[in-house]
Parts: C-alpha cells; structure tokens; sequence
C-alpha cells in the first residue's frame, strides 16, 4: 500500500515523447498546404518543347514569365480554345504587354531593370503568331533581352 | 523531503525536428532552374531609320520555316537534322568558297588579329508554324555556334568553352558571334495563324 511505503523515491513519470512526431508531422503538413511557393496558377496548357542546347537563366529574380498556350479545359468556356498569353495571375491581351514589362521594372531596383530577361514559356503545340507579336510587343516595350523556356532533352 | 528529480527531456525527436526542417527546406525551393535558350531581340528601328544596306548573299544562310514545319535552307528543303551541319559549314567556311561568308579581320584579345565572319543566319518562320518546330531551328543554330566555339576553345585553351573563364568566353564570343536575325514578322504563306 502507497501509504506505508516510507522510502520517499517519488519520481516523476518521464513525459512520454511518443506523440511528438506527430505533432511534428502536423506542423509539416500544415506548412506544406499554408506555404505559397510564389507560383502563379497557370489557367494555359504549358507543355515545353525539348531542347538541347539550354543555358540556365542565371538570376531568378530578374526573370519574368510570359506563358502563352492553349486555356485550360475549365477556361475554354471562358476564353476559347485559342492559344492565349498569361502575366501574372490572369490572361491577357497583347497590348497589356506593354504595361507588364513597365510593371515588372517597377519592382527591381533601379540599376536591375534592364538586365530583366522575359522567360517566354510557350506551349509547344502554339503556332508562332502570337509569339511573334509577343516578340514585336516587347521590342516596342524595349525589353530586349528573351528566354524561350525548354525542358532539357534527354540524350 | 523526496527530492524530485526532473526527468530528462528526451531529445530522440530532435532528429523528427530536424527531419521537418529538412523536408519543409526541400518543398519550398523550387528545385526546377528555368532554362531555355536566351535570346537577345533586336531593338525597334526608330521610324526615320534609313533603310540598312543590303548585306551580300552570301552572308546569308536564310532558313525558312512554313507553316507546315518544311525547313527550307537557301530555297532547298532540308532535313532539321542536316540543318546543324550546313550551319557549321556557313559560320567557318573552312575552305573559304566563294558562295560563303567573307571574313573580316579583327583584334581579339588572347586571338591577335582573328578572322571573323561576316554570315548572318536568317530565320524566318510563317505565322502558322509551330512553336515546336521553331524550337528544334533555334536549337540546332545554338547547336552549331556552341559546336563550333567548342572547337575553338579545344584548340586555344584545350578546354570546352564552358570551362573557360568570363574573359576568355568573352573572347571566344567575339571570334564567333552569335549572328542569328530574325527577320521582320511576314507571312509566307497567307494563311497562317490569325493575327
């Protein structure tokens, strides 16, 4: 009985650490559905083509996407089925190009704004018109320096 | 008096911590670097340009792309897969033929007075070309260039070009210019895409 035991060696139970991957587990898994990874939905198809000879593009953050492709299935209602080009979040029309590069200046530092290559991710299966208008768009906008996103082929 | 011992915090979870951590660093970097072929575009000729002198056809190697995604080199038809190799022969004109591009001597540094080129690669693609198709072109141009400055490299340095340091890139650079024209948009065939 508890009562008579004299000895006094009353030590405290070790915490049990058994549920402490789980709640390990539920922050991971919560950080993994909170975190935006700053990547913009695409509402385009956006197969690359292949490439061989790619460079990598050296600072991502003096890269801005222009995607271009076919609207997705659940857009096509919405926007049609010809191929469209996406800024940021929404599609646009050819003329916002111009104002989109002016936008993407505006939030690199002063010296940075020239060296901003436009990453034209094109759907492989897209016709080249409306690339190149893209292209004649951002000549005008003198946004000179261009990327035509590819996956790296494998040899 | 009992004296209470505190128990020990186990630290068994530190490696679950650690774990997180791991795999939380893991998800949020992107790991795919863009990478595509770069490209610089000409600027906008301003409107009371005159209009450039002709360049002599033989520092011309166009390269027509039709909506049918028929390559087509000086007027013949070509196999894409040929197209690297005709590419190569036009930019060094080994043996100085006379239907192929004049050379110009110019100073280079680490070449002295080098030979260099004067062939413009024309591409012109139609409205109805595929993005696809165009990218295999400009792949296989790339191609040719990063060959043959691959091979300079090897006799200069011994080395490939992309082991070379930022001057001598430079340098290898300015020896091969990447000279890839882009003519202004047409349409070659009428009806391509929509504008």
């Amino acid at each position: 009985m508890a009562k008579f035991r004299k000895d006094g060696k009353k030590e405290v139970p070790a915490i049990s650490t058994a549920s402490l991957p789980d709640i390990v587990f539920m922050l991971l898994f919560f950080f993994m559905v909170s975190t935006t990874m700053r990547e913009v939905t695409l509402m385009i198809n956006n197969g690359m083509p292949e490439a061989k000879e790619v460079t990598k593009l050296e600072k991502k953050s003096l890269v801005s996407n222009i995607y271009i492709g076919k609207p997705k299935d659940q857009y096509v209602g919405t926007y049609g089925s010809d191929p469209r080009i996406q800024l940021n979040d929404k599609l646009a029309g050819l003329h916002e190009i111009a104002n989109f590069v002016i936008a993407e200046q505006e939030t690199r530092k002063e010296e940075e704004r020239n060296m901003i290559t436009n990453n034209l991710k094109v759907d492989q299966f897209t016709k080249m018109g409306i690339v190149t208008d893209v292209k004649q768009e951002l000549r005008k906008a003198n946004s000179l320096r261009i990327s035509y996103a590819t996956r790296k082929k494998v040899k | 008096m009992a004296r209470k011992k505190t128990p020990e915090i186990n630290a068994t979870s530190t490696a679950d911590i650690a774990f997180l951590l791991l795999i939380f660093f893991l998800v949020s970097t992107t790991m795919d670097v863009d990478s595509g072929l770069f490209r610089r575009l000409p600027p906008m000729p301003p409107p009371d340009m005159v209009i450039a002198p002709p360049v002599a056809k033989r520092n011309i190697l166009q390269v027509l792309v039709n909506k049918d995604d028929l390559l087509a080199v000086n007027g013949d038809l070509m196999q894409i897969s040929n197209l690297k190799e005709k590419a190569k022969e036009f930019i060094l004109n080994p043996h100085n033929k006379e239907d192929l591009p004049s050379k110009v001597i110019k100073e280079i540094p680490f070449f002295g007075k080098a030979e260099v080129s004067r062939g413009i690669i024309s591409l012109q693609s139609d409205r109805g070309t595929s993005y696809k198709m165009y990218i295999a072109v400009q792949d296989e141009l790339t191609a040719a260039y990063n060959e043959i400055r691959d091979m300079k490299a090897m006799e200069k340095w011994g080395k490939k070009y992309n082991e070379l340091t930022e001057e001598q890139m430079d340098a290898v650079r300015k020896l091969i210019p990447t000279a890839i024209s882009e003519a202004e948009p047409k349409n070659v065939s009428g009806k391509g895409g929509r504008k």
